[in-house]
């Protein structure tokens, strides 16, 4: 047992509200949802064991090692705890603050981890202009056909294993950033809403269509929609990782970006964005300047298909000859993050040619969990070999699913046997063909 | 008889062996990898554990047994750790030996209707094994989809349908121990009809892990239920659910499930799992009837009007089998739900004899007004077993003497009526104190002679359900 008075004084766990740890009453009702108990079945890696540690440090029973340090990065972050605790843990907190704990004792400390850790998180996702340079740099990289070139040349053997496993896994960045395809503003023909819109980080590079998408689907529900420009990462990352300082600047920068009396929601269609940014207020607790915003923002915001359902989304016309099986991913963040479950289907269901067809284990984790597939990518591959091996039992030739992490996790993982859409974009393109049909 | 080490610490030289015996890769001892060993379900007991083990076959279980019996280690036995009286918290030196591993159902036997199974099964693992044959596996622990089958029989646990189908003890046919000399011993057999010498395997049903190390387990299924039916009744006394209770068994209708919740636990409940139950009656009693489909609707409607004949304010069906099974999960999250009040759940199972329901339920909620205690009452109302749950804060020390002066009451009382202190949850450390009340004559020393003669060192989960020696408590 560590001695209390030589102890390092804890920044972020010791300015937690001890009822928080001690909600968990260690029912083990969080065993079977969580991943990596399965994995291993040892208490440590269990959602009770990993509160008992935080709990242990709390109580100055154990000090912040490198095994704790390394136990809070096994953890996925996925939240399927949370939904199964009846007693209402707020986990995504504890984990949140225990990561920061762990940053701030430097225990996991590496040079070249320290290096990639203030590239992503203070760098590139602390300002959209950055993430963009090199998405561009890489767009060129992929659409000039260089990339084929580099691999053709062997080139990437001169990089270490890690790297080199991972560059075929890059996502494909597109032309168009999501500021070239959508207006700031972008008034709809019979105003009964008004929205913000985020277009994050990743979705902005990467998945700028469907941020278009959403745009056209709100169009078409009465929405007036307002998009600052060059938004960025809201934080998410960085609170996810060790970094709630960053997250409080990164929050304050959203936030500062939308008028927010203006608006009658704030829409994103990222869930791992979406059960960050409902918590700005826990983010911003110690900011007077800023908390009552972060409150009202926090009210403000909805997932794409939360809102839909909320405001009673039109049913597209038109109806199909051929259908195409279908089946849906529940992303963690919305799911267990959201409680958003049955509004993606709601829209599924709508939206005509299509056959759904219910995926076994649809709540549990793909493995890309933010950037636990980099960080962790054996366990990381075996739930992505899970999750495929469901897939492919339904037969589906179309899954969807409402995050970019699990997006690109799936659909890497399928390669060409299926195709991988967002919910909305499939929505936008009903839409289109109904107007098409006319 | 050797008494236990009292140092925290295992020798270096039986960690050494251990490794030998399971692999050092299931051997813990680091503070990050015991800390999390350090309690089950049970609210505010723990104790460090020093050694983790966590062999993967029987074999091996007997090998780390006679390990321990050479050097004088105690060992305390656990499966996924959901027990509810601390009976598997840790013995200070001793061993925790987990046996999560030993996971494979063996042999589903549909010629005699039995399943074998190692000790680390999951429970409903067994009934979801079982289903695809038209088989049915009854006891349902609150904790099934986590709870080992080893641990259930240990603690011969209940569930929802006792009332129906009785406890695990009806469905255990045999099972393989480890003895506390390390040897191996099949107790039972297939036979529907046995009795060959006394029923040993009954003596090590709900032993606590005190006597044996139950390593395989032989269980008995039933035919599965073609239909079931659910109803939820709301009333606004405590006295009417309770009096539509006991007139449903004097009419002799013996549904599976007769479960009740008063109103602090249906806010609680309704709170997390958001099934519709009703939040501001005082008492809803769940009802489940299952069997032929002529059946379950006449004893449906039969329980449904003797409801409404009692006062209920509302009786309602389940829409579908999707509905009804939402309702009795979400009855399962009762006792963690209830966490949300306040920071420690302290949760009792008292048992008395049916007909006393009504008074045992009223001194309870006498008894936490007296106290000036927040109380919350749940159970199986149908088998008599009720789970006073106090909702409290460990870290207040003037409100805990309160708690146990509270305890001590009703376990006095509910021995009054003639009833257990524990009806499914098994004594372990948490009712320890009170066994002495209920055991009042001989039988008290009887558990202690039946200890000795089958693990004389002591050795096998010491402490719990009763002290060895004389406690200084």
């Amino acid at each position: 047992m560590s001695d209390p008075t030589t102890m390092r004084p804890l920044k972020y766990m010791g300015d937690l509200d001890y009822s928080v740890v001690q909600q968990c009453m260690h029912c083990g009702m969080c065993l079977p949802s969580c991943p990596t108990y399965l994995e291993t079945r040892e208490e440590r890696n269990s959602p009770r064991g990993r509160i008992a540690l935080m709990r242990s440090i709390a109580d100055g029973e154990l000090e912040v090692t490198k095994a704790f340090g390394e136990e809070m990065y096994y953890c996925l972050g996925c939240l399927a705890c949370t939904t199964a605790c009846p007693a209402g843990v707020d986990y995504p907190v504890l984990f949140e603050n225990a990561r920061a704990e762990v940053e701030e004792a430097d225990v996991l400390f590496h040079p070249e981890r320290r290096f990639w850790r203030w590239l992503a998180l203070k760098q590139l996702f602390a300002a959209q202009w950055k993430l963009r340079l090199v998405g561009r740099a890489l767009w060129l990289y992929q659409a000039s056909g260089m990339c084929r070139l580099v691999r053709a040349s062997g080139a990437l053997r001169l990089l270490p294993k890690n790297l080199r496993d991972l560059e075929p896994t890059t996502p494909i960045v597109q032309r168009h950033f999501s500021d070239a395809l959508i207006e700031e503003i972008e008034p709809a023909k019979t105003r009964k809403h008004r929205v913000g819109m985020l277009t994050g980080c990743v979705q902005d590079l990467v998945f700028s269509h469907t941020n278009r998408d959403t745009v056209d689907v709100l169009l078409a529900n009465d929405c007036e929609v307002v998009t600052p420009r060059s938004q960025g990462c809201c934080g998410s990352l960085h609170a996810h990782n060790g970094d709630l300082d960053q997250a409080a600047v990164q929050a304050r920068h959203m936030i500062d970006l939308f008028d927010l009396d203006s608006l009658d929601a704030i829409i994103t269609n990222a869930a791992g964005c979406g059960s960050h940014l409902k918590h700005f207020s826990g983010i911003l607790q110690h900011d007077a300047d800023y908390i009552e915003k972060a409150r009202q923002w926090d009210s403000k915001v909805r997932d794409i298909s939360e809102w839909l359902v909320e405001i009673g989304f039109r049913t597209p016309a038109g109806t199909s000859g051929e259908t195409i099986r279908t089946t849906y991913h529940e992303a963690c963040h919305l799911c267990h993050g959201q409680g958003i479950s049955s509004q993606p289907r709601s829209i599924l269901n709508a939206i005509p040619g299509l056959e759904i067809v219910e995926l076994e284990n649809a709540t549990h984790c793909c493995g890309s969990a933010g950037i636990y597939n980099i960080t962790q990518p054996e366990q990381a591959g075996k739930l992505q070999d899970e999750k495929i091996g469901c897939i492919k039992k339904t037969g589906a030739s179309l899954v969807t699913t409402a995050n970019p992490g699990c997006h690109l996790q799936i659909q890497n993982g399928l390669g060409d046997s299926a195709e991988v859409r967002h919910p909305v974009s499939l929505l936008a393109e009903a839409y289109r063909n109904e107007r098409a049909g006319q | 008889m050797k008494s236990p080490p009292k140092s925290d610490q295992i020798d270096a030289a039986v960690i050494e062996s251990l490794s030998e015996i399971v692999g050092a890769e299931n051997v813990l001892t680091s503070p990050e990898d015991l800390i999390p060993y350090g309690f089950d379900g049970t609210a505010a007991l723990k104790a460090k554990a020093s050694c983790v083990v966590l062999p993967r076959n029987t074999e091996a279980v007997a090998q780390v047994v006679k390990l321990a019996a050479s050097r004088g280690v105690p060992i305390v036995t656990r499966g996924s750790g959901t027990g509810l009286s601390g009976g598997s918290v840790p013995v200070v030196g001793g061993i925790v030996l987990c046996l999560v591993h030993l996971n494979k159902i063996l042999e589903l036997d549909t010629a005699n209707l039995t399943v074998l199974c190692e000790t680390g099964v999951i429970t409903k693992a067994i009934d979801d094994a079982a289903t695809p044959h038209g088989l049915f596996y009854p006891p349902d622990p609150g904790s099934m989809k986590i709870s080992t089958i080893g641990g259930n029989v240990a603690n011969n646990s209940g569930g929802l349908r006792g009332l129906k189908y009785g406890v695990t003890r009806d469905y255990v046919m045999g099972m393989e121990v480890v003895l506390a000399n390390g040897e191996v011993a099949w107790l039972g057999s297939k036979c529907v009809k046995d009795v060959a010498g006394y029923s040993l395997k009954d003596l090590f049903i709900g032993s606590e892990g005190t006597l044996g190390i139950i390593t395989k387990v032989l269980l008995k299924l039933v035919p599965r239920p073609v239909a079931r039916r659910t109803l939820l009744a709301s009333f606004d006394s405590m006295a009417s659910a309770a009096k539509t209770v006991s007139d449903i068994i004097e009419k002799q209708i013996i549904p599976c499930t007769l479960e009740f919740l008063d109103k602090k636990t249906c806010a609680s409940v309704e709170d997390y799992a958001k099934v519709g139950l009703p939040t501001e009656a005082a008492a809803v009693v769940l009802m489940e009837t299952d069997g032929p489909v002529s059946v379950v609707e006449d004893e449906v409607a039969a329980m449904a009007a003797i409801a409404r004949e009692n006062g209920a304010i509302e009786v309602e069906q389940a829409q579908d089998d999707a509905h009804a099974t939402r309702l009795a999960s979400a009855r399962r999250t009762a006792f963690s739900a209830l966490a949300r009040i306040r920071p420690t759940t302290i949760l009792e199972d008292v048992t008395v004899p049916r007909s006393r329901l009504v008074e045992i339920v009223e001194f309870v909620e006498e008894v936490g007004v007296r106290h000036n205690l927040e109380v919350a009452t749940f159970g199986h109302f149908g088998d008599g077993n009720v789970h006073p749950t106090i909702l409290t804060d460990e870290t207040d020390h003037e409100e805990m003497e309160r708690v146990e002066e509270a305890l001590a009451e009703i376990f006095t009382k509910t021995i009054e009526l003639g009833g257990t202190i524990t009806g499914e949850h098994g004594v372990g450390l948490a009712k320890k104190p009170f066994l002495h009340e209920q055991f009042a004559d001989e039988s008290y020393p009887l558990l202690k002679q039946i200890k000795g003669a089958i693990d004389p060192a002591g050795l096998l989960n010491p402490g719990k359900i009763f002290d060895l020696e004389p406690s200084a408590s």
